[in-house]
């Protein structure tokens, strides 16, 4: 009985974990066929994003401090929706209906977000204030010249180097000048530490087994969030113009949806998302600036096998997979076949962890034999693109 | 009529290369002599100490999943070479630090390697910290009869020549951390971790001596690095330890802040169940919270808390280079004095550029370091005390247990069937790398 | 090069091509000349170990281009047949343990207790299976995955997807089998090879100069295949997989074995730049190497397979450049180089010059543009038409 109890309520929270990092994903990839492989990077700057909050929190004190997780929330959501917007209006409009390319250009994402979180610091972003104020600047006085179109990439191109050096140079004398108050990285290479307010620490006791806060807190802000999602596409008036450029685009278009704007917002949505798992992932795991990496494969597991375009496929997806890892990895399995002994062999074999991802692995792609589409296919007539 | 074309452009290319190849081959080992003039330097006539600065190459990740631990490391060698240039060099030269990424990568680790060494003419190199990197360059290093600096604690059953191992052997951390639980903590044990070789080799030879002092192990798990759900392994032990015992924690980076966290969650606090770690010192303390370690052990050599005059002076000097919020800890401690003892072995050996005399120089050289005074054994380990740390309030740890004097390293464990009996040391041509020592 | 010649007659077409081929044939094995003999001269023997290893990475790309650039399908699992085939070879080396030794197993066997070879090790004593095993084994490992895959028409993103889960899954397998394979530390530490020492200057010239034609055979099958009947069909498959179909092909079995290939060519790169790094390890099965393995080819030109080649050098040539003068932050170039190519390069750079670099320094040195349509430009009634709008803008 215990065993039951302990094997569903830890598969739905690793579920739980899954599947708020899918959230997002199965947004932008789901209803705007985006592959973003800098989801990861996003949960990551809201997980960094928790971290300067409770910073803050901690620099007021007081029984304030116990309520940091909340704003967090909220900021992390707001930061990861920021950063997602940039993208999407700096790189990713010009990608539509490329989805390999999108791939490439967001891991090219993922790997500077990495990198900015480690060398961060004053010096970094007074240099890059300065070249952006060099660079658009000069654009914008040589796009008044009547030829600007024929010289336009040869400008960019030279505009770009020269004001990366001219920047360089300013932040490099600067850092010279005032020393480690502006060299010295915020964050750092190394991990950073986010500590759940005391109420989240400990767990219920219930038959001899620990339910963690944590977990518990995870789970209720996961099905908020679905929930939310739910009520937001379904019913606001903002959600049905997102359903409608995901049916058919350029009907929608024709219709008056302007469906830039559409493609900004829900872009937006799903990078905030992803700020909140961040958030929530901080309470449980590392904060660093390979947080992302750990997750981004899995959450794209999950909505592969959900099925593209499906929140309740994605849902069923996180749980199903969690609630396998869960058994295999603790090796419940083996203990349940405990009659047939050659299945207690193999099962033991998997009851690793780093074992027991290769099994759910495998166990995916089997299963994507069966239902190339996932859980919930996409009904309808579909054109190949 | 496309088809003909492909067969004919196919045999076209296809004789093509033939006769090219055939060519080649033909004159092939006339040019391989002459390649090897103009393509390989002998490797030990290294010109780095020409002119008034000394090459030394810094090599470690810069990026990457291991930037986390190695940016520190790198941070301690460059203090321990910036303190030594001001405070005249060596030999009257400046030192010059080379600085390589290998961007926790092992093939990178090799290919820098044989850049500083070849390219650069590096005197030597400091670096490395997983075992998997040091096994990348390794051979690299005996080939062109290079020195490198270890600065980490590791799993032993290795002893190279041209390796200097300035953190502990399993015998300066491991088995007595092990010795210490047995007495005070219990003698039920569950080990936990990252799936690489250090945990696997540690786990092996805690294996080894529990079984030889009476002790049992319940059950071990790995995670796969960078792994953040640990909810199977805490249902693990709950089931393997249910009222309670010890778990040896040799986790990696990432995973041990998922792990101290949901240990914490699912109730198993120190009180029943201490956790004992090897690789968690004062920055990973600082990085997975204080809330969530407070009581738990580790063993080192080195704690930012050790109470000597050169500790101080290092803190401190460390601090005003890098910030105040920084700390110290083992590893980096360890590199700090892999510097200074390259720096006493150039000056007793007088050349920087003949690693061979360096390296006999190496021998029996003592160094007041952060963590106490340091030996280096002709076996390339240094002997070195060992301390049991607690996690106290502040993220430093209380030193509750230290060893009376330095322990001498023995690289080939002692427990392990297969290495028992046997021992190392260079300053003996006879006896070399892995002798079997007269029982 | 076969539709430009559209409109000569078909003899002299069929010459005009024999004559291209040759030249062609000629460029290929003056450059490989040049490698050979004067670059040994030039470079010292680390630029030319190097070099080398570039050139095994230029295999792999040739391999990506066929699937991705030709067939249009994004793999993101390269780095598991590059890796299989690193170790094919490395398991061989690490068999050669001379008799004297007391243990006839591979050294870091026994430190976890394992005292018998186990199975799957004892065909790599014999060295002509192992330099088998280096090709089949991934593309066998190819074709399994492609089957299943292709089989149910999983194609596109999801394809990409798939297959970087499964490098997940290899990669763990990997790490994780310490007694078999050594784990994370993978397989290094290499001593002899055919009797000879493999970090002998000699033999690595030998390995340097194997990988040369080896690369010089990937490129003619690669050209072989992608040009005639065999290679538009691919172009076709890419383009609109569905008319393919309804054509009556069935794109699977075409599919599966091009992947193949490619999974035999990584294989073959593996090979050769295990030999020359001298060392195989999970992390070449890593996430992030596979990626990067595609960026080489976008960044050459995709469906150039010049391109691939020239893309996996100066990628790779750049990486170590930059890594070395921005030890910290070399990343962000790293990123950027992503970003930029897919954004303002999406041709890569044989595509820009093929298309654009031309007109781009003609109209910066002044001259006009050349035409998009060469023919419009004889026509005297647009020319008529354009005096007449000159004229009137000018009143």
């Amino acid at each position: 009985m215990q065993l039951l109890i302990e094997g569903i309520f830890n598969g739905i929270s690793i579920g739980a974990v899954l599947l708020i990092a899918a959230l997002g994903l199965a947004i932008v990839f789901g209803l705007m066929g985006v592959i973003n492989l800098a989801h990861g990077e996003l949960m990551m700057l809201g997980a960094y994003t928790t971290f300067v909050v409770q910073n803050g929190f901690r620099q007021i004190g007081g029984p304030l401090l116990e309520t940091y997780i909340f704003f967090a929330l909220i900021a992390a959501f707001f930061v990861a929706a920021l950063a997602g917007l940039v993208l999407e209006r700096g790189v990713i409009r010009y990608l539509y209906g490329r989805p390999l390319e999108t791939l490439l250009a967001t891991w090219g994402v993922s790997l500077i977000l990495q990198q900015f979180v480690r060398s961060v610091s004053w010096q970094l972003v007074i240099g890059l204030v300065i070249f952006c104020a060099l660079f658009f600047g000069a654009l914008w006085a040589i796009s008044k010249r009547s030829n600007f179109y024929r010289i336009r990439n040869w400008a960019i191109a030279i505009l770009a180097v020269l004001g990366a050096k001219i920047s360089w140079e300013i932040a490099a004398a600067l850092g010279r000048r005032f020393g480690l108050a502006l060299t010295q990285p915020w964050f750092g290479a190394q991990n950073v530490d986010v500590t759940a307010p005391s109420w989240l620490r400990g767990g219920v006791v219930l038959m001899g087994f620990q339910l963690p806060y944590v977990r518990l807190f995870i789970i209720a802000l996961t099905l908020i969030c679905v929930v939310g999602i739910y009520l937001f596409l379904g019913r606001s008036p903002w959600g049905l113009r997102i359903r409608a450029v995901t049916q058919n685009r350029s009907m929608s278009a024709c219709l008056g949806i302007p469906t830039a704007k559409v493609d900004a917002l829900t872009f937006a949505l799903g990078s905030g998302l992803a700020g909140i798992a961040g958030c929530a992932i901080s309470l449980l795991g590392s904060v660093g600036p390979n947080t992302g990496q750990n997750y981004i494969v899995d959450a794209f597991m999950v909505v592969v096998v959900g099925g593209v375009g499906k929140l309740v496929g994605t849902l069923v997806a996180a749980l199903a997979i969690g609630t396998i890892n869960y058994l295999v990895g603790s090796g419940t399995l083996a203990l349940i076949s405990t009659p047939i002994q050659p299945l207690v062999d193999f099962f033991t074999f998997f009851a690793t962890t780093s074992m027991a991802k290769v099994m759910v692995f495998a166990l995916i792609i089997a299963f994507l034999q069966v239902r190339p589409a996932g859980i919930f296919p996409q009904k309808g007539r579909m054109v190949d693109a | 009529m496309t088809r003909r074309l492909g067969r004919r452009k196919f045999l076209l290319y296809g004789s093509a290369t033939l006769g090219t190849s055939v060519l080649l081959k033909a004159c092939g080992n006339t040019t391989t002599t002459d390649a090897n003039v103009a393509g390989s330097p002998t490797a030990t006539t290294t010109s780095a100490a020409s002119g008034d600065t000394i090459k030394v190459g810094i090599l470690h990740s810069l990026s990457g999943t291991m930037a986390i631990s190695e940016k520190s490391v790198v941070d301690a060698e460059q203090l321990a070479i910036e303190e030594i240039n001001q405070a005249g060099g060596v030999l009257g030269k400046q030192i010059q630090a080379v600085v390589e990424d290998g961007a926790s990568d092992w093939p990178t680790f090799a290919e820098k390697a044989r850049k500083l060494i070849d390219q650069d003419r590096v005197v030597t190199i400091f670096g490395c910290w997983t075992s998997a990197s040091r096994k990348a360059v390794l051979p690299v290093f005996e080939d062109k009869q290079h020195m490198l600096w270890y600065p980490v604690q590791y799993e032993g059953q290795e002893c190279s020549n041209n390796i200097f191992y300035t953190g502990a052997a399993p015998n300066q951390q491991i088995e007595p951390s092990v010795d210490w639980l047995l007495e005070n903590k219990g003698r039920e044990f569950f080990l936990v971790g990252s799936d690489y070789v250090f945990p696997r080799t540690a786990n092996t030879i805690i294996k080894a001596q529990l079984e030889a002092k009476g002790g049992t192990v319940v059950g071990e798990d790995y995670l796969p690095l960078g792994n953040t759900e640990v909810t199977p392994i805490i249902t693990k032990i709950r089931q393997a330890l249910p009222n309670g015992g010890v778990i040896y924690n040799t986790l990696n980076g990432d995973s041990n802040v998922a792990f101290f966290k949901q240990m914490q969650g699912a109730g198993l606090g120190p009180d029943r169940y201490p956790v004992m770690s090897v690789s968690i010192a004062e920055e990973e303390v600082k990085a997975i919270g204080v809330e969530y370690l407070k009581g738990h052990y580790a063993a080192w050599n080195y704690f930012q808390t050790v109470d000597t005059p050169a500790n101080q002076k290092f803190v401190e000097a460390f601090k005003a280079k890098y910030g105040s919020n920084r700390v110290t800890n083992d590893p980096m401690e360890a590199a700090y004095i892999a510097v200074y003892l390259w720096k006493q072995a150039v000056e007793k050996a007088g050349t920087a550029d003949d690693l061979e005399k360096v390296r006999m120089a190496a021998y029996g050289l003592s160094f007041d370091a952060p963590e106490g005074r340091v030996t280096m054994n002709p076996n390339h380990h240094i002997s070195k005390v060992v301390r049991i740390g607690e996690v106290r309030d502040d993220g430093l740890f209380e030193i509750i247990s230290s060893t009376d004097g330095a322990v001498d390293p023995l690289p080939w464990n002692q427990f392990v069937a297969d290495t028992k009996g046997f021992a190392c040391d260079w300053s003996d041509r006879n006896k070399g790398g892995k002798f079997k020592l007269d029982a | 090069m076969i539709d430009t010649l559209l409109g000569i007659p078909g003899l002299r077409r069929e010459r005009q091509t024999r004559r291209n081929l040759l030249i062609e044939a000629g460029i290929i094995s003056a450059i490989a000349l040049v490698l050979i003999f004067v670059m040994p001269l030039i470079l010292s023997g680390f630029e030319l170990n190097l070099l080398g290893r570039f050139l095994a990475l230029a295999i792999v790309a040739l391999g990506i281009d066929l699937i991705w650039g030709y067939t249009g399908m994004l793999s993101l699992g390269h780095g598991i047949f590059f890796a299989l085939g690193g170790y094919a070879i490395a398991m061989h080396i690490k068999l050669q343990i001379p008799s004297t030794s007391s243990i006839q197993l591979p050294e870091f066997m026994t430190l976890y207790g394992v005292t018998e070879l186990p199975w799957f090790w004892r065909p790599f004593y014999s060295f002509p299976f192992s330099a088998i095993a280096v090709l089949a084994v991934p593309a066998i490992v190819g074709a399994i995955l492609g089957y299943l895959v292709f089989r149910n028409r999983i194609r596109g993103v999801y394809f990409s997807i798939l297959t970087q889960a499964t490098t997940v899954v290899f990669f763990n397998f990997f790490n994780g089998q310490q007694k078999l394979i050594n784990g994370t530390n993978g397989l290094t530490d290499f001593r002899t090879i055919l009797g000879a020492s493999v970090n002998a200057p000699q033999t690595q010239f030998a390995i340097y100069t194997l990988t040369i034609l080896f690369l010089i055979a990937a490129y003619a099958l690669s050209r072989w295949l992608t040009s005639g009947r065999f290679g538009r069909l691919l172009m076709a498959i890419r383009d609109d997989e569905s008319r393919v179909r309804f054509s009556g092909y069935d794109p699977t079995g075409y599919k599966v074995l091009v992947f193949a290939i490619s999974a035999a060519l990584a294989g073959l790169a593996g090979a050769m730049f295990t030999l020359q790094t001298g060392i195989i390890s999970p992390r070449a099965m890593d996430i992030g190497f596979s990626i990067e393995m595609v960026i080489w080819v976008a960044v050459g030109g995709r469906a150039s397979l010049v391109g691939a080649v020239l893309g996996a050098l100066l990628v790779n040539y750049a990486r170590s450049r930059l890594s070395t003068e921005f030890a910290e932050n070399w990343l962000f170039f790293q990123g950027a180089l992503f970003l930029i190519v897919v954004t303002i390069l999406p041709d890569g750079l044989i595509g820009w010059l093929r298309h654009q670099g031309v007109n781009q320094v003609r109209s910066l040195l002044g001259s006009r543009q050349l035409a998009t349509y060469p023919s419009l430009e004889t026509d005297p009634e647009v020319q008529h038409e354009r005096e007449v709008l000159s004229k009137e803008t000018s009143e």
